[in-house]
């Protein structure tokens, strides 16, 4: 069920898979000196066929992405590497051991939408993941093969490392061109501002997450077949999921879609921990609505088919909680993330997600009231109207309908628990969490 | 209220990595921080000047982002992770046990230590994890986290290193580290020379280079 494509290069050569020695010795720069004497259309072609979708959360696909880009000049691109969403550290990985996977990605993407300045956007939290990416490019300006004339050609290529400064937000698109520009990192209103149309400094921008550029370099160098032989035929290639929360073997596994959740979670992440039943699983970063043993554990990890049961696989973080987790707690927590988060500029988000947080936190305490859980809709239905999937906002990004998904996931799955903490009107202990 | 000489050549560094002048605005408050400890007026005032912009909007950007601090932190700013994860982990208990041991509670500091509490990390796979200086610890206990409270105030180290405090006091990891990362952490803010390259990289500093 494990597969390597992303992480052979660092599983098989633990100590210096991140450096440039060891890049160029395993095959690396080679699809990027390729990729520069192609055409933009043959490389967005490619990238279109290969069927690789955006890996950041959203689950666009990248070559109709490419595509969008309005005609005007200068274009840039942008690697998203803000990784923030709770559940999520995969990029981290690719950040600290291969480096030089993205670096000959933005070499790929830059040249595909004829940009001559690439920005990495690395949330301000992981300075050692940014050391290796800054180490990593200066060794590529050293190489030639990023500076003026790219690999001996006439294709000047610059890229800066731009590190973030602690806000979730950032990772939405639109915020972390704000940020880039200086600002608050505030998300902009949609449209006009679609970054292929007006991005960073207003001109057309591709905005790419880390683990979609890494792809590049797989499916421009081991070719479109090979690329679409690793995966589903639908959801193509290979998948970086974050395991964590109450399984014997949390961390990062590289996977093809397809396989099923008691697959992931039984077989590749070893189980529940302690011989525990598994209660919930959170099936794609925090903003994901929960999925449950009951309804979901024998249903195949697809995009589509997450998408159909009302969830989302996002980041491909999935937090696992086992018979002891108390729900609500858990729902808190990932609400008050949520809240803490905001930005702060829509109304229905600032305060809806600060409430929703309130409230639960006083259901957990022993201050609930019966009318608690009517409230916690309402306050929800404010936030993203008819509570249905995918999420109607009232908002300008999906930040606020985030906290709605575990609020409703809650009171969906795990209603009795409400009213026994609102019956019980107790504070009382969470097990193994002072509260 | 000048900056120091090497301070000044640092933005001269960053300002030519964009292609407009404002985007050095965050880069360039780290710089402010590092020139003073923590992010003063003057330093806004500094970077505004730099960028071309006003103070008033240099302010507004520092003050939506959480790692620009307007006071100080102390000299190891611990930053525990509580989101999702790490609490299903047991991180409240941990950072219980930080507060303790600092005698801190969390969004507080003395002279030496500075202890918050942090929303994800990106340290899922190895929770309960938390921050020294933006430097990494994963799997942590609350005796192990009181052990590196305890430390810090003991050994006072000049740079921190997360090779080092993961050898120490950490546990289980996200992933394999692979090889020991040299360079750390010189003060509260994160280790990275904020340029485009890594040929000067003054503020991660190897272990035993003193400040």
């Amino acid at each position: 069920m494990i597969v390597e494509a992303l992480t052979r290069r660092m599983n098989a050569h633990p100590t210096d898979s991140h450096t440039m020695e060891r890049y160029l010795e395993t095959g690396g720069y080679e699809a990027a000196r390729g990729a520069i004497t192609k055409t933009r259309d043959e490389l967005v072609e490619t990238v279109k066929e290969s069927g690789v979708i955006g890996r950041g959360g959203a689950g666009f696909p990248a070559g109709l992405k490419w595509s969008f880009l309005a005609p005007a000049r200068p274009a840039y691109l942008v690697v998203n590497g803000d990784e923030s969403e709770p559940g999520t550290f995969k990029d981290r990985q690719l950040l600290e051991r291969d480096p030089h996977a993205m670096v000959e990605g933005i070499i790929i993407a830059a040249v595909a939408n004829e940009v001559h300045h690439a920005f990495v956007y690395i949330r301000g939290e992981y300075p050692k993941p940014a050391r290796r990416v800054q180490q990593a490019v200066a060794d590529a300006y050293a190489k030639g093969f990023l500076g003026k004339g790219i690999f001996g050609g006439d294709y000047d290529l610059d890229v800066t490392v731009h590190l973030g400064a602690g806000a979730y937000i950032c990772g939405e698109e639109t915020a972390l061109l704000n940020s880039l520009e200086g600002r608050r990192g505030e998300p902009r209103l949609k449209p006009p501002y679609f970054p292929a149309a007006k991005g960073l400094y207003m001109a057309p921008t591709i905005v790419n997450n880390v683990e979609t550029i890494s792809n590049l370099p797989y499916i421009f160098g081991e070719g479109v077949d090979w690329y679409k032989g690793l995966g589903h035929e639908v959801d193509t290639g290979t998948f970086l999921m974050s395991i964590s929360g109450h399984v014997n073997k949390p961390g990062n596994y590289e996977v093809v879609h397809g396989i099923t959740w008691r697959e992931l979670i039984y077989g590749v992440a070893g189980g529940i921990r302690d011989g525990k039943e598994l209660k919930a699983w959170v099936p794609g970063g925090a903003s994901a609505p929960w999925f449950v043993p009951e309804e979901h554990l024998d249903l195949p990890i697809t995009k589509d088919e997450t998408g159909k049961q009302g969830s989302m696989l996002g980041s491909g973080a999935v937090i696992v909680m086992d018979e002891d987790t108390d729900m609500v707690a858990a729902a808190e927590r990932l609400v008050r993330f949520f809240a803490e988060e905001s930005c702060g500029q829509c109304t229905p988000c600032r305060e809806g997600t600060t409430w929703l947080d309130l409230i639960l936190q006083r259901v957990l305490h022993g201050g609930g009231r019966e009318q608690d859980i009517d409230l916690l809709m309402d306050v929800s239905d404010n936030i993203s109207v008819g509570l249905g999937w995918p999420p109607k906002q009232t908002t300008i990004c999906p930040l606020g309908p985030s906290a709605v998904s575990a609020t409703l996931s809650l009171v969906k799955h795990f209603r009795h628990e409400v009213e026994e903490h609102i019956g019980r009107g107790t504070p009382v202990t969470i097990s193994g969490v002072s509260s | 209220m000048s900056w120091s000489e090497e301070s000044l050549q640092r933005a001269d560094d960053i300002l030519a990595r964009y292609p407009e002048k404002r985007s050095a605005v965050m880069p360039l408050l780290y710089v402010a921080m590092r020139e003073d400890g923590y992010l003063t007026d003057d330093g806004m005032r500094q970077v505004a000047e730099l960028t071309g912009v006003t103070p008033a909007q240099v302010q507004s950007t520092a003050s939506f982002y959480n790692m620009y601090k307007r006071e100080p932190v102390g000299k190891y700013l611990v930053s525990m992770c509580t989101s999702i994860s790490c609490f299903l982990m047991g991180a409240d208990d941990v950072l219980h046990a930080i507060e303790d041991e600092a005698g801190i509670p969390a969004g507080e500091a003395d002279d030496e230590i500075g202890v918050e509490h942090a929303e994800c990390i990106g340290a899922c796979g190895g929770a309960p994890a938390c921050l020294v200086n933006y430097e990494l610890i994963e799997g942590l206990t609350p005796d192990k986290a009181k052990e590196l409270v305890a430390w810090l105030r003991s050994a006072k180290p000049d740079v921190i290193n997360a090779d080092e405090m993961q050898a120490l006091f950490g546990g289980k990891t996200s992933f394999d580290w692979g090889i020991r990362e040299e360079r750390g952490a010189v003060g509260p803010f994160p280790a990275f020379g904020p340029f485009g390259t890594a040929d000067v990289n003054t503020d991660a500093l190897e272990p035993g280079r003193s400040t």
